[in-house]
């Protein structure tokens, strides 16, 4: 039987790359659709605002594991067979993408009022107002929800591996099944996504601080 | 034609009518303050005259613009009509000049440079000329709401709004920004101001109207209504207010 | 599409729900004892047990869900602790949950202002009265929303149990769907359950948080009219 040493472990630390390429992967394209959502949820059209709402309700009561499914075998059953890391990118993408609209519609929302009657007293269209105004001071707002909400991703992304895709949760699997030592190895996986989320989680409660320190003078 | 044209408005909030039938005018380089209690109507009917607040019924004309709610139309009327605010509202994430410069250039096509100009012009004439590139949160607030006042001259508006400008400032503030207006009134701006300050409305608007339970109760020449108001509403409020 | 062959298997769908739940309620409550305990533990004892509690905090929400559940199931029988996969599940979510849970209670119990402490102990109470009727009460009102959204996170990640061969509502799914091929069917029906259970928790929290709260819904309500007149 083979033991965990150097060599297993190399494997899982290479594999943590494919965690974090996922990440990035989903959470860049998670935020283009979300975005786009949380404009929408917005949005003085009662339909968008409705349809936009739905589907942020729906995605964030289903388990991930859920949408990995539905987007795998969903594809599938229409004939399209999708690579792991594809279905995995798209499903966590849709994923991100509800609870980034979710966010960052908060993040809108919480820009005064005052500030929309101002821009809009001087002439600015919405777009301007959002452009110029907006945005600017919601991204503000929204960085601390957001890097928070990327260490849920990163831990989320844990689950893909049971479409094949290996990750830093697959190769910690595959080494286990081949040495039976899970006690060191979930040690080291776990110790891996710890490096990887507790900075994140730092980042975002530092941030929050910031944030804090500069609205209150 | 008159800067500020208003027939018989009535707006309502749910159940409330907040303005039962308003009418008055302003004429090109008037000053007119409106007074009353909070609740009296005086703000929302200063909302219409921009198009923050739609009305029901009647009709509203400033600076040669008729009001309604299309959004181009309102623009157009905006680039007319400044506004500044209780919460003087600058934009927090802008330095002073890019809060000036931002609706001329992007608004009315002034190129940057010119844009500058005109911001550094407008902010002399408020007595700010070296905050240029500060942030607002490094102001006080009367320096705030005189930025708020220059950036709304930027636009090179025909008639200026003013909703309790000085409400929020604390006292030994009033002061400096009430002397801009007054500077702004002597150079013929026609101005139309909800106001607290009572001796700013008797010396400085040529007429105040005094509103009550959303109608206008009485006005006139503002010297002439402080000094014998006819209703007994304006005798208690301006006897109340005179502290 | 034949919807058919999964749904004459209601029983076994049935069967997965019950396990769900169960899975659920009985996290929610053990972790949110475990999580009082430890607040209580954070703010009576010394110091080190605050360091304690802040590290185990830290390293349940930095690290995943499915990584605890496999120590737990495959790691800890190695030092000797053995237990079967229903028990590590409760487990790994209560401990989880827990993580959390404590989390948001300390955001509430950071809100309480000091002076509310001070008013407690000048009218003589003692300090297991002023924790429980002065901190841990309006610190639990104040964040039951952050609570309940956690808890509904919670009982979505208990689909993660069927990893370890937990027959809950998705290990039910796996079951099906290698018996009748029919996986896209088998998925959607058995995301529709997941949200309709969703809802119906986040409703019933909501509802329950009412009941538990009325002093808190109450002054919302005031802050609300308030805000409307403003």
């Amino acid at each position: 039987m083979q033991t965990f040493g150097w060599p297993e472990a190399y494997f899982i630390l290479r594999a943590a790359s494919w965690t974090l390429a996922l990440t990035a992967i989903a959470f860049f394209i998670g935020s283009i659709i979300g975005g786009i959502f949380a404009i929408m949820r917005l949005s003085r059209v009662k339909a968008l605002r409705r349809f936009a709402a739905g589907y942020i309700l729906v995605i964030q009561s289903i388990p991930v594991l859920m949408v990995l499914f539905m987007s795998y075998y969903g594809l599938s059953a229409i004939g399209i067979e999708l690579p792991p890391f594809f279905a995995a990118s798209a499903s966590l993408s849709i994923y991100v993408s509800a609870y980034l609209a979710e966010i960052w519609r908060g993040s809108i929302e919480s820009v005064p009022r005052q500030q929309w009657e101002a821009s809009a007293s001087l002439a600015l269209t919405t777009t301007q107002q959002y452009r110029y105004i907006i945005l600017p001071q919601a991204i503000r707002i929204s960085l601390p929800p957001t890097v928070g909400f990327l260490v849920q991703l990163v831990k989320n992304t844990s689950i893909v591996q049971v479409v094949g895709f290996v990750d830093l949760m697959r190769a910690g699997m595959l080494v286990n099944n081949a040495t039976y030592q899970a006690f060191q190895i979930f040690t080291l996986v776990g110790a891996i996504y710890f490096a990887i989320c507790f900075p994140l989680s730092r980042l975002s409660r530092h941030l929050e601080k910031v944030m804090n320190a500069s609205r209150s003078h | 034609m008159p800067a500020v044209l208003i027939e018989d408005v009535h707006k309502r909030f749910g159940q409330l009518e907040v303005l039962k039938g308003v009418s008055l005018t302003v004429e090109s380089g008037q000053v007119v303050a409106l007074i009353g209690r909070s609740g009296s109507g005086k703000s929302t009917l200063l909302r219409c005259i921009n198009g923050l607040e739609a009305f029901h019924a009647g009709r509203i004309e400033v600076a040669g613009h008729k009001l309604d709610q299309d959004p181009k139309h309102l623009r157009e009327l905006r680039k007319d009509v400044g506004i500044v605010f209780q919460s003087y509202n600058l934009f927090p994430h802008l330095t002073v000049g890019q809060n000036i410069m931002l609706s001329p250039r992007i608004t009315q096509n002034v190129p940057t440079a010119q844009a500058e100009t005109l911001a550094r012009e407008v902010l002399a004439q408020v007595g700010l000329s070296e905050k240029f590139d500060s942030y607002p949160d490094n102001l006080s607030g009367g320096q705030q709401q005189r930025v708020a006042i220059a950036r709304s001259l930027a636009m090179r508006p025909k008639v200026m709004l003013f909703d309790e400008v000085t409400s929020a400032l604390d006292p030994e503030l009033t002061g400096e920004v009430l002397l801009v207006m007054e500077k702004l009134a002597k150079d013929g701006m026609t101005m139309l101001l909800v106001t607290h300050e009572m001796n700013f409305a008797r010396n400085v608007a040529s007429t105040t109207i005094f509103m009550h339970q959303g109608k206008i109760w009485e006005s006139g020449p503002s010297k002439e209504l402080f000094a014998n108001p006819q209703t007994p509403e304006l005798r208690n409020f301006v006897s109340a207010g005179a502290h | 599409m034949l919807f058919q062959d999964v749904i004459s298997r209601w029983p076994m769908i049935l069967n997965g729900v019950m396990l769900t739940i169960l899975l659920s309620f009985v996290a929610i409550g053990l972790g949110l004892v475990l999580a009082t305990l430890m607040t209580a533990l954070r703010s009576l004892a010394g110091s080190w047990a605050g360091y304690i509690v802040d590290a185990y905090v830290e390293l349940m929400r930095n690290t995943p869900f499915l990584v605890q559940l496999f120590m737990i199931f495959f790691g800890l029988p190695q030092i000797g602790i053995r237990m079967n996969g229903l028990e590590a599940s409760l487990l790994a979510m209560t401990l989880n949950l827990a993580a959390y849970a404590t989390e948001i209670i300390r955001a509430g119990v950071d809100s309480i202002h000091k002076s509310q402490v001070e008013a407690g102990m000048a009218l003589a109470m003692t300090k297991r009265q002023v924790l429980q009727y002065v901190i841990l009460q309006p610190a639990f009102a104040r964040v039951w929303p952050a609570l309940s959204s956690q808890f509904v996170l919670m009982m979505l990640a208990s689909s993660i149990c069927s990893f370890v061969s937990v027959q809950e509502l998705s290990g039910t799914a796996a079951i099906i769907e290698q018996d009748t091929f029919r996986s896209f069917e088998t998925y959607i029906i058995v995301t529709i359950i997941y949200l309709v259970l969703a809802l119906s928790l986040k409703l019933f929290l909501n509802w329950l948080g009412r009941k538990l709260f009325p002093q808190v819904s109450g002054l919302a309500r005031l802050t609300e009219a308030h805000g409307e007149a403003a």
